[in-house]
């Protein structure tokens, strides 16, 4: 009787996690496995591909595309950076100071999710065109020279990505520097701590969880994306993910685009692991402590 | 128990050496709520002053005003005869021990304590020694390099007293800092604290709900309700002679009779009983013709068969036993009084074959006492009774009229 209750016991977990393992199981590792036989593959379209371990992909494709490489990782860690400095603040204040305004400026944060990314990007589009206002005044008030363009530059492109990534970096931060013991900035004060004092000792800290979250969700879907870097840039800004769409949708490169996909993926779980091991201590210690 | 004698009362206020902490007419609200209401109260340099009363008393709000973190709507408060308007927190001398602490989670112990001498900017080696003699007089000095989280209750409660102690204020404010331990624990703590008080000589000023804490550790206590200082005494004039019903009913099991003062003259004063008993009592400010409460603590009654008369200089009433339960120590008697008043009686158990001749439920019994132990307070209509009814915290605080309560606040005399 009791070994049936501790089988039983044993057994619910498996259960509850069945669903998302089939679903992870047949979209993502099955999908996963084909692609890691077709970067190794040689031929083409029309001739047809054969498995032929050929890891010469790997090394041709990165350096033949190592600069749009190394851009999407400047890029993302810009973008990431910039969403940390425009996020934390806002977030800071949204917690600290929205009283019973915080839930419609957490509102307004992920409002403009109401409304496709794709589209979203496309009115940046024409809001930073040549011939738009934006830039016409910018001009007029010599910001920018009179031959000078915003669109299609590495800002715009890092413009792009910092405005669409932005939320992700906000909530998390918000959500930890909501949960901060009020009392524990009391304590602060109480032992002499300025604002400053009290904001690096103990809020900043005590909020490490949230800013780990935020860097890796705004990180890891910049590193990849390419809708930025195609409607707000040139093939100058081209990213790492406009290369792999490319190589798959219309030079049909299918190995070299499998290839680049795995190349993207094993450099940003070194850059997450190493980051982990970074912060993560850290901050796992502050979410445990709550 | 000693008692420094730095406290004795009220009257030692003005003119004395300068008061180390100073409240006058502090007055809190918070919108419509007035939560400290024109608060004036002066505690002398190195007492253990208490703030007493319900949830919802302002006592904690008290506490704030005076560590800066809430700033007084009126009134001034002085900190060694400087005034702290507008003085931030981080620059007022006093510190704080948190209810639930407030440690830094992400600090070790030694890190914590070290933390207000670090913004000080005290010399490194300087803070190295100071709070290892912290942790040593509280006793943590093996557990230094732990988080808090790895912490029990009580230790954590130490780190949180040495986090304050070692910047040696000039005055600790500690608000239930023993609330979330367990009984045992809080009664070690409660002595160890009184220790610590006296070796280190810091103005501690103590909030708690709990009357029996307040009792055995405190100077002089100042009991709160509904914002108001109702007295603020030394623990055994706020105990023998309480000043209204509320602080009647909530320090000690209350044992309040009605009636009407007959006659007063400043002295003792007479006081006719509701029962119809005439007797001598204690009365400070009443006039003839007020209705009044007469208070007498539990331990403080005889009791008599109902035919065996009283000795002629004690008062007495006669009286139905309701009730009587054994404690142990003591046994505990529920009286009910011809006008329908109960009263509860504590009989020490002194010997078995005298126990044995106590009444029991249901018997015809007569209560006496001594003048100088029955003290008379004013009726303060409706009030009492909200007061004692709004009075959280597991907190009996019994309204006049009330049925005596059973054995857990007779319980906390044994204390004493």
């Amino acid at each position: 009787m009791a070994s049936l209750l501790q089988r039983r016991k044993g057994f619910l977990p498996y259960l509850l996690l069945a669903p998302g393992m089939l679903w992870l199981g047949a979209f993502f590792l099955v999908p996963l496995y084909y692609m890691a036989r077709i970067s190794l593959e040689t031929g083409s379209v029309f001739n047809g591909y054969t498995f032929s371990w050929h890891f010469a992909t790997y090394s041709d494709a990165l350096t033949t595309y190592w600069p749009q490489l190394s851009r999407s990782l400047e890029y993302a860690a810009a973008t990431t950076g910039l969403s940390l400095l425009i996020g934390y603040p806002l977030a800071y204040t949204i917690a600290m100071r929205g009283g019973r305004w915080r839930n419609a400026l957490l509102l307004l944060v992920i409002l403009p999710f109401f409304v496709t990314y794709l589209v979203r990007t496309l009115a940046w589009e024409t809001i930073l065109d040549d011939s738009s206002v934006v830039v016409d005044t910018l001009k007029a008030i010599h910001v920018i020279p009179s031959d000078g363009r915003v669109l299609a530059t590495t800002g715009s492109v890092i413009a792009g990505l910092t405005y669409n990534f932005l939320p992700f970096m906000i909530l998390p931060v918000y959500a930890s520097i909501e949960r901060i013991d009020k009392r524990m900035l009391e304590a602060g004060y109480d032992l002499y701590g300025s604002r400053r004092d009290v904001f690096l000792r103990v809020t900043l800290p005590l909020s490490m969880p949230g800013v780990v979250a935020g860097v890796l969700l705004t990180f890891i879907p910049a590193a990849g994306d390419f809708v930025n870097a195609t409607l707000l840039g040139s093939p100058r800004q081209f990213m790492i993910g406009n290369v792999i769409q490319s190589r798959y949708l219309e030079i049909t490169d299918y190995p070299t685009a499998a290839a680049l996909s795995f190349v993207l993926m094993g450099v940003i779980l070194v850059l997450v692991s190493v980051w982990a091991k970074i912060a993560g201590t850290e901050s796992l210690m502050g979410a445990e402590a709550r | 128990m000693e008692r420094t004698l730095t406290a004795s009362s009220d009257s030692r206020a003005a003119g004395g050496p300068l008061p180390s902490v100073r409240l006058v007419g502090v007055t809190k609200r918070f919108g419509d709520v007035v939560a400290v209401d024109h608060v004036s109260i002066d505690i002398a340099r190195g007492e253990f002053f208490t703030l007493l009363g319900p949830s919802g008393c302002g006592k904690t709000t008290t506490l704030r005003l005076i560590a800066g973190f809430e700033e007084p709507t009126e009134g001034t408060i002085l900190v060694d005869g400087v005034d702290m308007e507008g003085v931030p927190a981080f620059r007022r001398p006093p510190n704080t021990v948190f209810q639930s602490y407030a440690l830094f989670p992400h600090l070790s112990v030694e890190e914590n304590v070290a933390f207000g001498l670090r913004r000080k900017g005290v010399d490194k080696k300087e803070i190295a020694r100071r709070v290892g003699e912290e942790l040593e007089l509280v006793g943590l000095a093996g557990e230094r390099k732990r988080k808090p989280r790895q912490l029990s209750g009580g230790q954590q409660q130490r780190v949180a007293l040495a986090r304050a102690l070692v910047n040696r204020p000039a005055v600790l404010l500690l608000d239930e800092p023993l609330g979330a331990l367990d009984l045992k624990l809080r009664k070690n703590l409660q002595v160890e604290l009184k220790r610590i008080q006296r070796e280190v000589g810091i103005t501690f000023v103590y909030v708690t709900h709990d009357q029996e804490e307040a009792l055995t550790m405190s100077d002089r206590i100042a009991v709160m309700n509904r914002g108001v200082v109702e007295q603020c005494d030394t623990p055994e004039a706020v105990y023998d002679r309480p000043r209204t019903t509320f602080v009647a009913g909530f320090i000690g099991v209350s044992n309040l009779m009605p009636g009407v003062v007959v006659s007063a003259n400043g002295g003792p004063a007479r006081v006719r009983l509701d029962s119809g008993v005439e007797a001598t009592a204690q009365a400070d400010g009443l006039r003839s013709g007020e209705r009044c409460w007469a208070v007498v603590r539990p331990e403080k009654l005889t009791l008599l068969s109902a035919d065996e008369p009283a000795p002629p200089d004690r008062p007495s009433v006669r009286g139905l036993v309701e009730s009587s339960l054994y404690l142990g120590t003591a046994t505990q008697f529920v009286v009910r009084l011809p006008d329908g008043v109960t009263m509860t009686v504590l009989v020490p158990n002194v010997d078995e074959e005298a126990r044995r001749r106590l009444p029991g439920a249901g018997d015809d019994v007569r209560l006496s006492w001594a003048t100088q132990h029955m003290h008379v307070v004013r009726e303060e209509g409706s009030r009492v009774g909200e007061g004692a009814a709004t009075s959280g915290d597991g907190q009996r605080a019994q309204a006049p009229g009330d049925s005596a309560g059973p054995a857990e606040p007779a319980l906390t005399e044994e204390g004493k």
